[in-house]
C-alpha cells in the first residue's frame, strides 16, 4: 500500500477576480521508502501539491490518502494532529524560533503532541537524540543566530524528525544554502531515507538537487508532466568525500558566528 | 497542550521582548494603582465621617418641630410651634430612652466689655452634656434649678469664649449681655471642632431652654428635643417616640407627622452618600486609565501577532491547533495584565501612603478592593487579549509561513 495516494486532485482559488487553477487533476502514488523529487517552474502547482500533501490545505476536489486514510475531508483539528504525528516539515527559510535554543526548537512539535504528558527529561532526551542524528550533538544550547545556515537547517531537520513521522516534506531546503552545505543537507536526507526508511518528498527547482532522489516528478501548468525513475542518482556522501576538507568554511563559521540575517522565523 | 506548558511558552515569548512587555505593563500598573489609591481615598473620607458621627454623641435621636412634608404654610425646620415642653417630659417615659433635653434656639449679638460676637444661642436642658458626651472645661453646666426658674446663666462655646475674653482665659463669673440682657457666665465647654454636618460646634452659647423661651424669644413652644437611647439600636426607640408624639398631638391615621424624628445614622447617611458618590466618581476616572491600559495591551498584542506571523505559521504547520495558538496569545495578554495588576496594587498602596503623609488625607484601602482590582486586571487581559489572539488563531498556515 502506498504511503501517499492522490486521485484526480484539483485545487482552484480566486485571487481578486482571477480564478487560479493551481492543480488541474493529478494522480500520484508514493510508496514507503521512496525519495521523490518534485520539480517544475514557479506557478506549475508543485507548491500547491506540497501544501495539500502536508495537510496545510484541502483540495477543491479529488482524494488524498495518507497511510490509507482519506485526509482530504478531515477537520482542521484532525489535520493538525496528522501534521504533528505523520509529517515532518523542512522549509527553505528554516523557520526556527529566534532567541530559543536548538534543543527547545527541536522539542517544539512535542508540545503539541500530548507532549505535556511526557516528562521534561524525556522530551530533552528525544530532542538530543534527534540533534545527534543530524550531527549537532555539540550544539544543543546554541541559539539560531549562533549557528550557520547549514546548521540551522539541520536543527530544522531534527525538529521534523522528533515525532517519528512517516514522511518528510522538504520545500526548497537548499534554497538558502551554498553548494557544500546543500550537499551536506542532501546527505542527511539520503541517510534518513536509506537507514530509517523515511519517505521524503523534496520540492526543488534546481535540477541537480533533484538528482539526489530516487524518482523525479515534473510539474507543468497544474499537471504532472513527467514521472520517472532517476537513473544516475547522485550520492551526497561520495561527493563530500571527494571535496576538499571543509577546514576553511566551518572553522570561519565557528570563530565568527553569522548574524541573525541567516534566517529563522520570528 | 497543558496550561502550564502554555504559560511557559507565554513567559518565554514575553521575556524575548522585555522592554515592550514592561511598557505595556505600565499601562496596567498605572490604571490599577490609580483605582486602588482613589478607592482608598474615598474610603478614608468615609471612615472620618463615621468617626465624627460617633463623637457627636452615641445613640442620639433628634426630634424637630414641623416636617418637610407638612402641608399648608410651610415653615423652616424647628420653626413650627407644635412641640411643647410637656412633649419632652413625656418622652422620658418611653422605653429605651435614657436622656431627654428640650431645645429652644435663638441667635443674637453677645457682648462682653468692648467685644461682641453674633452667635447661636441654644437653649437646652441639663441632660445635654450626657447626650452629647460633652463636658465643660471651665465652670459647670447649669442645674435643674436654673432650668425651672429660667435663670439668665450661660455656658459658652470655646470660640465664643476665646472671642470675647481671649484664649486660655476662664471667664466664669463674668457678665455678658445677650440681646441687651445680662447673663452670668457659669462655664465654658471643651473644644469640639466640626460636626458631621460641617458646622462649627464651638461657635455657640448654651442657656436653659426655659430662658430662651421666656426671656429671649417669648414663645410657648420648644424647637427641638434631643434624646439618647439606652442602646445603639436607635431605630425602634425612634419609632416609639414617634408613636408617643402622634398620640400626644392627637394625630389620626392619615394625618402626617407635625414633627420629624431622626437618628444619628439618618443624619450621617446623607454625608456618607455624598462621599460614596465622590468615591465612585474618582474610581470611575481612574477606571478610564485602566481602560487605556487595556487598549495598550490590545495594541501591543496586535503588533506582536503581526510580527510573529511566521512563528504562528510554523506552530500551525508542526501541529498546533487553532485553539493552542489562541490560548498562547491570550495567556500572554493575561500574564501582562495580571503582573501589571499586582504591581499596580503595590503602587496604589504607595500612592495612598504618600497622600496620607504629605497631604494629610486619610486613606483606607478596603481588602475587597484589592481582589476587585486584581479581578478587573485579569478581565482586562482576557477582554483586550481575545481579539489579537483570535486573529492569530485564524491565520492560514500557508499565508503565515510565506509572510515576510
Amino acid at each position: 500500500m502506498p504511503v501517499i495516494s492522490v486521485r484526480n486532485l484539483v485545487k482552484t482559488y480566486t485571487v481578486g477576480e482571477v480564478v487560479v487553477r493551481a492543480l488541474r487533476g493529478c494522480d500520484l502514488d508514493v510508496e514507503a521508502g521512496e525519495f521523490v523529487a518534485v520539480t517544475g517552474p514557479s506557478g506549475s502547482g508543485k507548491s500547491t501539491l506540497m501544501h495539500i500533501l502536508g495537510c496545510l490545505d484541502r483540495p477543491t476536489s479529488g482524494q488524498y490518502f495518507l497511510d490509507g486514510k482519506d485526509v482530504s475531508r478531515m477537520s482542521k483539528d484532525e489535520l493538525a494532529a496528522v501534521r504533528n504525528r505523520q509529517i515532518g516539515f523542512v522549509f527553505q527559510g528554516f523557520n526556527l524560533l529566534s532567541r530559543t535554543s536548538a534543543l527547545d526548537n527541536v522539542e517544539l512539535p512535542l508540545l503539541y503532541n500530548g507532549g505535556s504528558k511526557l516528562k521534561a527529561a524525556e522530551r530533552h532526551k528525544r530532542a538530543m537524540d534527534a540533534l545527534t542524528i543530524v550531527g549537532l550533538a555539540d550544539r544543543f544550547h546554541h541559539h539560531p543566530n549562533q549557528l550557520s545556515g547549514g546548521q540551522q537547517q539541520r536543527v530544522a531537520i531534527a525538529r521534523s524528525l522528533i515525532n517519528a513521522p512517516s514522511i518528510i516534506l522538504a520545500d526548497e531546503p537548499t534554497g538558502n544554502l551554498d553548494t557544500r552545505t546543500s550537499i551536506e543537507v542532501m546527505g542527511i536526507f539520503q541517510r534518513l531515507n536509506k537507514e530509517r526508511g523515511i519517505t521524503i518528498i523534496l520540492i526543488t527547482h534546481e535540477a541537480d538537487i533533484a538528482e539526489y532522489g530516487t524518482r523525479l516528478v515534473r510539474f507543468r501548468d497544474g499537471r504532472i508532466q513527467a514521472d520517472q525513475k532517476i537513473l544516475r542518482r547522485r550520492d551526497a556522501e561520495e561527493e563530500l568525500a571527494a571535496l576538499p576538507p571543509p577546514e576553511d568554511d566551518e572553522a570561519v563559521m565557528e570563530a565568527h558566528p553569522p548574524a541573525a540575517e541567516h534566517g529563522g522565523a520570528a | 497542550m497543558s496550561i502550564i506548558m502554555t504559560l511557559r511558552i507565554a513567559l518565554k515569548a514575553l521575556n524575548r521582548n522585555k522592554m515592550r512587555t514592561v511598557l505595556t505593563m505600565l499601562g496596567m500598573i498605572i490604571g490599577v494603582g490609580a483605582v486602588i489609591a482613589m478607592v482608598g481615598l474615598g474610603r478614608g473620607a468615609q471612615t472620618t465621617i463615621e468617626e465624627q458621627v460617633k463623637s457627636a454623641g452615641t445613640n442620639m435621636i433628634n426630634i424637630n418641630a414641623g416636617n418637610y412634608s407638612f402641608g399648608g404654610v410651610r415653615q423652616g425646620q424647628g420653626m413650627s410651634n407644635t412641640l411643647m415642653p410637656e412633649d419632652a417630659e413625656a418622652l422620658r417615659f418611653v422605653p429605651g430612652v435614657q436622656y431627654v433635653a428640650a431645645g429652644a434656639n435663638s441667635r443674637g449679638q453677645v457682648i462682653a466689655g468692648n467685644q461682641n460676637w453674633n452667635t447661636r444661642i441654644e437653649g437646652t436642658d441639663v441632660d445635654f452634656p450626657f447626650i452629647r458626651n460633652w463636658q465643660p472645661k471651665y465652670g459647670s453646666f447649669f442645674t435643674p434649678q436654673d432650668v425651672r426658674t429660667a435663670q439668665k446663666v450661660a455656658v459658652l462655646g470655646s470660640i465664643v469664649s476665646d472671642t470675647l475674653f481671649g484664649p486660655e482665659v476662664d471667664p466664669t463669673g463674668e457678665i455678658i449681655r445677650i440681646r441687651n440682657q445680662p447673663f452670668k457666665v457659669i462655664g465654658v465647654m471643651s473644644t469640639r471642632g466640626q460636626s458631621a454636618m460641617g458646622q462649627d460646634q464651638d461657635d455657640i452659647v448654651f442657656t436653659p431652654y426655659t430662658t430662651v423661651m421666656k426671656k429671649l424669644q417669648g414663645q410657648q413652644h420648644i424647637n427641638n428635643i434631643t434624646v439618647s437611647a439606652t442602646t445603639p439600636e436607635t431605630a425602634p426607640v425612634a419609632e416609639a417616640i414617634r408613636e408617643t408624639l402622634r398620640i400626644r398631638h392627637k394625630l389620626s391615621g392619615s394625618d402626617p407627622d407635625d414633627f420629624m424624628v431622626r437618628t444619628l445614622e439618618d443624619m450621617a447617611s446623607l454625608r456618607t452618600e455624598t462621599t460614596k458618590t465622590m468615591t465612585t466618581l474618582l474610581a470611575a476616572i481612574a477606571g478610564v486609565s485602566l481602560l487605556v491600559g487595556g487598549i495598550g495591551i490590545m495594541n501591543i498584542m496586535l503588533v506582536s501577532v503581526t510580527e510573529r506571523t511566521r512563528e504562528i505559521g510554523l506552530r500551525l504547520a508542526i501541529g498546533a491547533r487553532s485553539r493552542d495558538v489562541l490560548l498562547q496569545f491570550l495567556v500572554e495578554a493575561i500574564v501582562i495584565s495580571l503582573f501589571g495588576g499586582l504591581i499596580g496594587i503595590g503602587l496604589g498602596f504607595v500612592l495612598s501612603d504618600v497622600m496620607e503623609r504629605t497631604l494629610q488625607w486619610p486613606t483606607d484601602i478596603p481588602s475587597n478592593a484589592i481582589g476587585m482590582a486584581f479581578g478587573f486586571a485579569a478581565a482586562t487581559g482576557v477582554f483586550f487579549g481575545f481579539y489579537p489572539a483570535r486573529k492569530a488563531a485564524r491565520l492560514d498556515p500557508i499565508e503565515a509561513l510565506r509572510f515576510e
